[in-house]
C-alpha cells in the first residue's frame, strides 16, 4: 500500500500527539490520583437505611475542617440530613462526599465543581472535594429518575 | 408515456423507498418534539393535554436516534450494494423486505406504548425503570429486522466475490459490509440486556434486574451505534462527494484502512460512557479510553484523503496556492453544499468528543447539556447534513425523477437554516452545560440559587436554535415530498467516484474478513472479560422495578 509522504508525515504527527496526550492522562490517573468515581463497594438496595452510614445521612466532621456528607437519593429527593436542604460547611473545607440510591439510577452533580457522579442501586459512590470559595453549590440530578427528576435538588453553602 | 429510469433495478429501489419513507416520517415526529422540548425548557411553555415532557423525551430519541437514523441507513446501502455489486437476487430481496416490515412493526410498537404513557423511560431505558414488555419486543424487533436487512447486504457482497473470483471488490460494497458487521456484533450487547434481562422482568418472569451489567451490554452497542451513524456519512465522503465535485477517490486502500481501523475501534470502548460509575474498575475504564482514542488514526486519514481530493480536484482546474481550491468547489451543488457543510462541523464535533472521553475531563461535562450539544453537532448536523446531501440524489434516483434548480435552491436554504439554528441551539448547550446544566431535564428553578437561576438564558436560546431547526425540518420534507413524488421524470445521476491513478494497488489482505473479525472479537474479549466477570462476581442483590412517571 502506498502512502504519500505528506500523509505519511500527518499520521505520525497526530500518532505522536495521541500518544504524549493518553501519557498525560494516564499519569494524571495513576501517578496523581485523579480518578472516576469507581467505589466499588456494593450494599443492598433495600436496605440501606439499615446500613451505615446511610442510616444517618447528614454532614459529620471528621478531621480539622474535613468532614464526610453521607446522601440517600431517592425519587424525587436527597436526604443530606436537614430540613431544609442546606448543608453548611466552612470555606476551605475537605468534604468526602459519600452517597447511595434507595430506587432507581440518580446523578449527583454539584453545579459548579468536579462532583459528578452516578448513583446506581446496590452501589456506594464517593468523590473528595475541597472548597476554597465561599458561595452556594445546587445539588442536582443530572441522569433521568421519573417524573420529578428536575426537581431534585438540594444546596451545599461554603460560608466564610 | 416517458419510460421511468431509475439509478438502480426497480424492485431494489422499491426497497430502498420503502425505507426512507420511515426514516422522514420519523424525522417530522422526532423535530417536532425536538422542538416542544426546547420550548418547554424555556420556561414558558407548558405541554397540553397531560403530554409529559419526558414522554415525549423518549420520543425523540427514540424515532430520530434509533429510527430515522437505522433507516437511512439501511435504505442508503441496500441502494449502493445494488449499484456497486448489482441487483439482488428475489431470495435476497424477500429477506430483506421481512427484516423491513420487522423493523417496522416494531416502530409501531414501541411508539405505541411510549404515547400511551406506558414507556417513558427514554431511548437508553436504564433499568430499574420498568417500562412496558410492549416497548421492549418492539425494539427487539427493530434489532432483528435489521439483521436481516444486515444478511442481504453480506450476502450480496458475498455472491459478488464469487462471480468475480480474485477481483478487488467495489469500494462501497465493502464499506457497506464493515458498516453492517459492526451494527451486527454490537447490537448482539443490546439484544442479549433485552431479550435476557429486560424482556423477562418486564413480563413477570424474573424478580430483579443486575442494572450494572444491563448497563454495560447497552453501552458495549450504544457507542458503535454512533459510529454505525458516521459510517454511512464516510462512505458518501470517500466514495460519492468526490464524483460530484468531478474528482477522483485519493486512495482505494486507505479507504479500506480506514474502515477496517474504525470497525476494530469502536466496539471495545463502551466503558468511556461509563466513567463516572461506581461498580467498574479505574483500570479498565482507562484502558477503554486509550482504545477509544486510537479511532483519532482513521479519522485523521479520513480528513487527509478528503482534504487531498478536494485540493488536487482544485489544482486540476486550475487552482493555486493552499487554499485555492476552495474557489473551485461546486458550492452551488447542494449534494456537494451539504455533506461538506457537514464535515466542517464535525471539526468541532470531533474536538467535544475528545474532551467527552478524556478520563477526567469527562466528569466536568457527564450528563451535563454540553452531551447533547455534542451530538446534535456530529449526529444531528455532520450526519444529518450528509443523509439530507445523499437524500438529494438518492430519492430522485429512486423514484425516477430530477432534482430540479428549484429544489437544489431549497436545499441550499435547508442547509443555512439548519446550520444556523443548530450553531445557535447546540452552542447555547454546550455553554449551559459547562456551567452545570443538566441534561434530559425539563424546565425548573431547583433550589432557587444563583448558579441554576443563570442558566435561563441559555435555555431561551436553545428555544429559538430549536425553532429555525423546525422550519429546516419542514423545508427538507418539503423537498423529500417532491422528489418522492411530483418532480420530473428522468435520471437522475446515481454518483459514484473511480479511484485515481495515483491509489497504488490494495493489498488482498483488507479483504481477509476471518482475520478482522477475529482482531476484533479478540480486542472486545480482552477489554470487557475480565471487567464483566468482576462485575457479575461483585454484584449486589438486584433491583426491582420501578416506574416513576
Ligand atoms: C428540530 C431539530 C431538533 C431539535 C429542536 C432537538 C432538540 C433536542 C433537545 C432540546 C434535546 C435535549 C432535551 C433534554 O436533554 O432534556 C434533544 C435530545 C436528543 N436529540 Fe434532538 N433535536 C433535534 C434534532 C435531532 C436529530 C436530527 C437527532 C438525531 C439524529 C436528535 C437526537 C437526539 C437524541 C438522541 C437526544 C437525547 C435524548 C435523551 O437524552 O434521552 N435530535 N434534542
Ligand atoms: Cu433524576
Ligand atoms: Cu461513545
Amino acid at each position: 500500500m502506498n502512502m504519500h509522504k505528506y500523509e505519511k508525515i500527518w499520521l505520525l504527527f497526530g500518532t505522536a500527539t495521541l500518544l504524549i496526550f493518553l501519557i498525560v492522562v494516564g499519569i494524571s490517573a495513576f501517578y496523581m490520583g485523579n480518578q472516576p468515581p469507581s467505589c466499588a463497594v456494593t450494599l443492598n438496595p433495600e436496605k440501606v437505611h439499615a446500613t451505615a452510614p446511610f442510616d444517618d445521612p447528614g454532614l459529620k466532621k471528621i478531621g480539622d475542617n474535613e468532614y464526610q456528607l453521607t446522601v440517600v437519593a431517592s425519587a424525587f429527593n436527597y436526604d443530606v440530613g436537614t430540613d431544609d436542604k442546606i448543608v453548611q460547611i466552612p470555606k476551605g473545607a475537605t468534604v468526602h462526599f459519600n452517597a447511595t440510591t434507595t430506587d432507581v439510577v440518580h446523578g449527583f452533580e454539584l453545579a459548579g465543581t468536579n462532583v459528578n457522579m452516578m448513583l446506581e442501586p446496590g452501589y456506594i459512590s464517593t468523590y473528595t472535594n475541597t472548597f476554597n470559595k465561599a458561595g452556594k453549590h445546587t445539588l442536582l440530578c443530572n441522569e433521568y429518575c421519573g417524573t420529578g427528576h428536575h426537581l431534585m435538588s438540594a444546596t451545599i453553602e461554603v460560608v466564610e | 408515456m416517458m419510460k421511468v429510469m431509475k439509478g438502480i433495478h426497480s424492485a431494489d429501489a422499491k426497497l430502498t423507498m420503502a425505507h426512507m419513507y420511515v426514516a422522514f416520517f420519523a424525522l417530522l415526529i422526532g423535530a417536532t418534539a425536538g422542538l416542544m422540548q426546547t420550548l418547554v425548557r424555556s420556561g414558558k411553555v407548558t405541554l397540553p393535554a397531560g403530554i409529559g415532557y419526558y414522554q415525549i423525551l423518549t420520543l425523540h430519541g427514540v424515532v430520530l436516534g434509533l429510527v430515522l437514523t437505522t433507516f437511512f441507513i439501511l435504505g442508503f446501502l441496500v441502494a449502493t450494494q445494488s449499484k456497486t455489486a448489482g441487483k439482488y437476487s428475489s431470495g435476497e430481496r424477500k429477506w430483506a423486505w421481512a427484516g423491513f416490515w420487522m423493523m417496522t412493526a416494531g416502530v409501531v410498537t414501541t411508539a405505541t406504548f411510549i404515547l400511551l404513557n406506558e414507556a417513558s423511560v427514554l431511548y437508553t431505558f436504564y433499568a430499574p425503570l420498568k417500562a412496558h414488555p410492549g416497548f421492549y419486543i418492539g425494539l427487539a424487533l427493530v434489532i432483528i429486522g435489521s439483521w436481516f436487512v444486515g444478511f442481504v447486504i453480506f450476502h450480496r457482497h458475498a455472491r459478488w466475490r464469487k462471480e468475480n473470483r480474485g477481483e478487488r471488490t467495489p469500494l462501497l460494497s465493502y464499506m457497506a459490509v464493515i458498516t453492517m458487521l459492526m451494527w451486527q456484533i454490537a447490537t448482539l450487547g443490546v439484544a442479549a440486556t433485552v431479550l435476557l434481562q429486560f424482556l423477562p422482568w418486564s413480563l413477570g418472569f424474573t424478580e430483579t434486574i443486575d442494572v450494572l451489567v444491563s448497563r454495560t451490554l447497552f453501552w458495549y452497542f450504544g457507542h458503535p451505534l454512533v459510529y454505525f451513524w458516521l459510517l454511512p456519512a464516510y462512505m458518501a465522503w470517500y466514495a460519492i462527494i468526490p464524483k460530484i465535485v468531478g474528482g477522483k477517490i485519493f486512495s482505494d486502500s486507505l479507504a479500506r484502512l480506514s474502515f477496517i481501523l474504525l470497525l476494530l475501534f469502536s466496539i471495545p470502548v463502551g466503558f468511556h460512557h461509563q466513567l463516572t460509575e461506581p461498580g467498574i474498575d479505574p483500570f479498565w475504564k482507562y484502558l477503554q479510553v486509550v482504545l477509544t482514542f486510537l479511532v483519532v488514526i482513521p479519522s485523521l486519514m479520513t480528513a487527509f484523503s478528503l482534504f487531498a481530493t478536494f485540493e488536487a480536484r482544485g489544482r486540476e482546474l486550475g487552482a493555486k496556492g493552499l487554499f485555492g481550491w476552495l474557489k473551485k468547489m461546486p458550492w452551488k451543488d447542494v449534494r456537494f453544499l451539504a455533506p461538506f457543510i457537514g464535515m466542517v462541523w464535525f471539526i468541532p464535533g470531533g474536538a467535544g468528543g475528545i474532551i467527552n472521553a478524556s478520563n477526567q475531563m469527562n466528569q466536568v461535562v457527564h450528563n451535563t447539556i454540553w452531551v447533547t450539544g455534542h451530538f446534535h453537532l456530529t449526529a444531528a448536523t455532520s450526519v444529518i447534513l450528509t443523509f439530507f446531501g445523499i437524500a438529494y440524489w438518492l430519492i430522485p434516483s429512486m423514484t425516477g425523477r430530477k432534482l430540479t434548480a428549484k429544489m437544489n435552491k431549497w436545499g441550499i436554504i435547508q442547509t443555512i437554516v439548519w446550520s444556523v439554528g443548530m450553531a445557535i441551539m447546540s452552542g447555547a448547550m454546550h455553554w449551559q452545560g459547562l456551567l452545570g446544566g443538566p441534561r434530559r431535564s425539563a424546565y425548573s428553578e431547583y433550589a432557587g440559587n444563583a448558579d441554576t437561576a443563570s442558566w435561563g438564558a441559555y435555555q431561551i436560546a436553545q428555544a429559538i436554535g430549536g425553532s429555525i431547526l423546525f422550519i429546516g425540518m419542514i423545508i427538507m420534507l418539503v423537498i423529500f415530498v417532491n422528489l418522492a413524488f411530483f418532480a420530473p421524470k428522468g435520471k437522475e445521476e446515481f454518483p459514484i467516484a473511480v479511484v485515481g491513478e495515483t491509489s497504488g494497488t490494495t493489498p488482498k489482505v483488507l479483504e481477509n474478513w476471518k482475520l478482522w473479525i477475529g482482531v476484533t472479537v479478540a480486542l472486545i474479549l480482552f477489554a470487557y472479560t475480565i471487567p464483566f466477570i468482576d462485575i457479575i462476581q461483585n454484584a449486589p442483590p438486584g433491583s426491582k422495578g420501578f416506574r416513576l412517571w
